[in-house]
C-alpha cells in the first residue's frame, strides 16, 4: 500500500495545497512543516507554470510570484529532498503536463522518488493521453493522481478503476478558487465511483469553510484545500506561517 | 492500460491535453461533427453562408505588376483578404457556429489577438443568433482599441485579459478556463487549427476550402499546378487552409512563415519551428516556444495574429516530414513588404499576410518565369495602418 493510501487508513484525511516558491522555497518548505503540524494529512505542492489553465486567480498569481522569484523544477526537487529530512509526510507534486514533458517522463518520475515524493496531479493530461507516463510513475512507485469532474458522467468507470492513491474529485465547473456554494451533487458522484474502486476519494475545488471540510468529509473520504492557504500567503507573505498553522486547525478542529 | 488513442494525431503531435472537466464536452463536440460534417443539410446551409454571406470563391488574382517588378515566376494571390469580415476566419467561424447551433449551443466564446478571428465570431454570432464573449489580451486591446469596439458593435462582450504577458495565448487560457466553467450552454470556437483534437482537424477541415478553391481555379487559369503554395504561419489556420488540399501533390512546394519578430536570434521572435521544441500545451502535442525548464516563453511580433508561441499541431507534422518548409521573416521585412504590395498592387494586406508576401519577395526573382507562386492573403491590412504609421515614427490622429 503506498504511503499516500495509507493515510486514509481510518481517517478522513485533510490534504493542503500551496504553490512551491511563493515567496520563497525556504519559506513553502516552512510552510508544509508548519502544515502537517496544524493537521494536514498529505500535502500538494504546486509547480508553478507561466500557463495554469485550471487555476482561478488566486493560484494564478501565486505562480506568477514564485516565477519571479526563480523558483525552478531543479530547485524545488532539491527543497523536497531537504523537506525529507524533517518529515515523513506524504507529498504530491502538482504540475501542468509541459515540466513532466520537459524533464523527461522517466527521469522525472525518478527524481520524484529519489527526493521523497509519493505521487503526482497532473491537470492537463487525461486518462486518455496518461499512457505516455504511467509505465514510469509505476516503476517509480508513485500515485498517479487522476481527476474526475461533475462532467465526467460515464468517464467515471475507467477513471476510478485506474484511479492509485486518491481520486481528486473536483467539485464545481471551472477553475480552482474559493466558492461559497458548491452546487454539485457531489453525494452521488461519490456513490458512483464507491461502485468502482476502494480507492479513497477527496474533494477540492471551492472548499475554504470549517462546515464545508465536515460535510465533504462526512460524504467522502477527505478534502483538498488549496486556494484559501495560498490567499494566506499571498496576503501574509514570509509571516504566513502562523495564519496557515491557526487556519488549518480551524478547518481539521485540531486545536 | 488506457484505450489506445490514435485519432487526433500527427505523427508524434497533437492529441488531447486538457482537464478531466472538458473531456466530456470534447466527447460530444467529436461526435457531433462526424455527424454533421457529411451532414447533407448542414452542408448546404454552410455552403450557401459561404458564398451568399462570406462571399466566397475568394478570388485567385494574378499580380501582373509584382510579377514584372520582381522578374521571376507568376505570382498569384488568393484573396481571403476579400471575404466578408476581412480575413480567412470567417470560414472556419461559420462552420464552428453552425455547428454550435446543431449542438444546441446558445453562446460562443473566442480568443482574439489581430481580432480577424474576433471580428469573425462577433459576425457569425450576430448572424446566427448567438450570445458571443470574446478573450483579448489587454495589451492587444490597446495596440487595436478601434478594433475592440467593432466586436462590440456586433453585439459581443469584449474581456480584456490581464494575466501573463497579456496577448493571445493568454486569450486562449482564459478562454480556456471560461469555457470550463460554462460547457453546458457553450461552444468555444477555437480561431487555429491547433488546441486539443478534434479542433485541429476542424478549424482545418473548414479552412480548406482555400485550397480547394485555388487548386482549381489554379488548373483553370494555367493548366498546370503551381511550384509553390505560401502562407503565414502563427497558429497556422490561413497556411494550413492554403496547404491542405496541395499537400497530395508533391510536386507543389509548400512554405509556411512564421514571425521572426525582431529576429530569430534575438529573445523577441515568435517563430516556433525556428526557435521551439516539442512540449504539451494549450491541449496539444507540438513545437512551442519555451525556457529550459518548461514554462512557455513570452513571444513577440509586430502582428498580434502570429504572436504566439507555438504551431498547429499538423504543421508540426508537415515540418518534421519535410513536406513543407517554414521560414523566418522578421517585423522589418513584413513592414517593407506591406508597403510594397500596397504601392504595387493597391492591395492593404494584413501584416500577418505581409510575412508570407515578404518571402515570396526573396523567393519569387529566383524563380523561372514558368513557375507559379500561390501565395495566400489571409486578410486585409486597414487593421494594421496605424501600426505601421507608429513603427515608421509617422504621429496619426484620428
Amino acid at each position: 500500500m503506498s504511503k499516500i493510501r495509507e493515510a486514509f487508513n481510518n481517517k478522513k484525511c485533510f490534504i493542503g495545497f500551496l504553490t512551491a516558491g511563493d515567496p520563497s522555497l525556504d519559506k513553502t518548505k516552512e510552510f508544509i512543516l508548519a502544515m502537517e503540524k496544524a493537521g494536514a494529512d498529505i500535502i500538494e505542492i504546486g509547480i508553478p507554470f507561466s500557463d495554469p489553465i485550471a487555476e482561478g486567480p488566486v493560484i494564478q498569481a501565486a505562480n506568477v510570484r514564485a516565477l519571479k522569484n526563480g523558483c525552478t523544477l531543479t530547485k524545488i526537487f532539491t527543497m523536497v529532498e531537504e523537506l525529507r529530512k524533517e518529515t515523513q509526510v506524504p507529498l504530491v507534486f502538482l504540475t501542468y503536463a509541459n515540466p513532466v514533458f520537459n524533464y523527461g517522463y522517466d527521469a522525472f518520475c525518478k527524481k520524484c522518488q529519489e527526493v521523497g515524493v509519493n505521487g503526482m496531479i497532473i491537470p492537463d493530461l487525461p486518462y486518455e493521453e496518461s499512457d505516455e507516463i504511467i509505465e514510469f510513475t509505476k516503476k517509480y512507485n508513485l500515485d498517479l493522481i487522476r481527476l474526475i469532474a461533475p462532467t465526467s458522467e460515464e468517464r467515471i468507470v475507467k477513471l476510478a478503476k485506474d484511479a492509485t492513491g486518491y481520486i481528486y474529485l473536483v467539485s464545481s465547473m471551472g477553475v480552482t478558487g474559493m466558492r461559497n456554494n458548491i452546487k454539485t451533487e457531489v453525494d452521488g458522484i461519490v456513490e458512483r465511483i464507491r461502485q468502482c474502486t476502494d480507492t479513497p476519494v477527496a474533494v477540492g475545488f471551492g472548499i475554504h469553510t470549517r462546515e464545508q471540510v465536515e460535510k465533504y468529509c462526512r460524504i467522502a473520504d477527505g478534502v483538498i484545500v488549496g486556494s484559501a492557504i495560498v490567499n494566506i500567503i499571498a496576503e501574509n507573505g514570509e509571516d504566513a506561517t502562523p495564519k496557515i498553522s491557526e487556519f488549518i486547525r480551524e478547518m481539521t478542529g485540531k486545536s | 492500460m488506457s484505450e489506445s488513442n490514435q485519432e487526433g494525431r500527427y505523427g508524434i503531435h497533437g492529441g488531447c491535453y486538457i482537464p478531466e472537466t472538458l473531456m466530456t464536452e470534447i466527447e460530444k463536440l467529436k461526435e457531433s461533427y462526424a455527424h454533421y460534417k457529411d451532414d447533407p443539410e448542414f452542408c448546404a446551409e454552410l455552403d450557401r453562408l459561404m458564398r451568399e454571406y462570406a462571399g466566397r470563391p475568394s478570388l485567385l488574382y494574378f499580380a501582373k505588376k509584382m510579377t514584372e517588378d520582381l522578374g521571376g515566376a507568376k505570382i498569384y494571390f488568393k484573396r481571403e483578404d476579400l471575404n466578408h469580415t476581412g480575413s480567412h476566419k470567417i470560414n472556419n467561424v461559420l462552420g464552428q457556429a453552425l455547428l454550435a447551433k446543431k449542438m444546441g449551443k446558445t453562446r460562443i466564446i473566442a480568443e482574439t489577438g489581430a481580432v480577424q478571428h474576433g471580428v469573425a465570431t462577433a459576425t457569425a454570432a450576430a448572424l446566427l443568433g448567438l450570445e458571443c464573449e470574446i478573450f483579448m489580451g489587454k495589451e492587444d486591446t490597446i495596440r487595436q482599441a478601434l478594433n475592440v469596439y467593432r466586436m462590440e458593435l456586433l453585439g459581443a462582450k469584449v474581456h480584456p485579459v490581464e494575466s501573463g504577458t497579456m496577448t493571445l495565448k493568454d486569450a486562449v487560457n482564459e478562454c480556456m478556463r471560461e469555457w470550463t466553467k460554462r460547457v453546458d450552454d457553450t461552444l468555444y470556437v477555437l480561431g487555429s487549427v491547433m488546441g486539443p483534437h478534434p479542433f485541429p482537424m476542424i478549424v482545418r477541415d473548414f479552412q480548406s476550402v482555400i485550397s480547394k478553391e485555388a487548386r482549381a481555379q489554379i488548373l483553370e487559369a494555367e493548366g498546370k499546378l503551381p511550384d509553390v503554395v505560401m502562407a503565414c504561419v502563427g497558429g497556422g489556420s490561413n497556411s494550413m487552409g492554403m496547404f491542405y488540399e496541395f499537400i497530395k501533390d508533391e510536386g507543389v512546394k509548400l512554405i509556411g512563415c512564421e514571425a521572426a519578430g525582431k529576429g530569430i536570434d534575438s529573445n523577441e521572435t515568435a517563430a516556433t519551428i525556428a526557435v521551439g521544441r516539442e512540449g504539451i500545451f494549450h491541449g496539444m502535442k507540438s513545437y512551442f516556444c519555451q525556457d529550459e525548464y518548461g514554462q512557455i516563453a513570452p513571444v513577440y511580433s509586430i502582428s498580434a495574429g502570429l504572436d504566439y508561441p507555438g504551431i498547429g499541431p499538423e504543421h508540426a507534422y508537415l515540418h518534421d516530414t519535410g513536406r513543407a518548409e517554414y521560414v523566418p521573416v522578421t517585423d522589418d521585412e513584413a513592414v517593407n513588404a506591406f508597403e510594397y504590395i500596397a504601392r504595387t498592387e493597391g492591395i492593404i494586406a494584413a501584416i500577418e499576410s505581409s510575412h508570407a508576401v515578404a518571402h515570396m519577395m526573396k523567393i519569387a526573382p529566383k524563380m523561372r518565369k514558368d513557375q507559379i507562386i500561390i501565395c495566400c492573403l489571409s486578410g486585409r491590412g486597414d487593421k494594421d495602418v496605424a501600426a505601421i504609421a507608429r513603427y515608421r515614427g509617422i504621429q496619426l490622429s484620428e
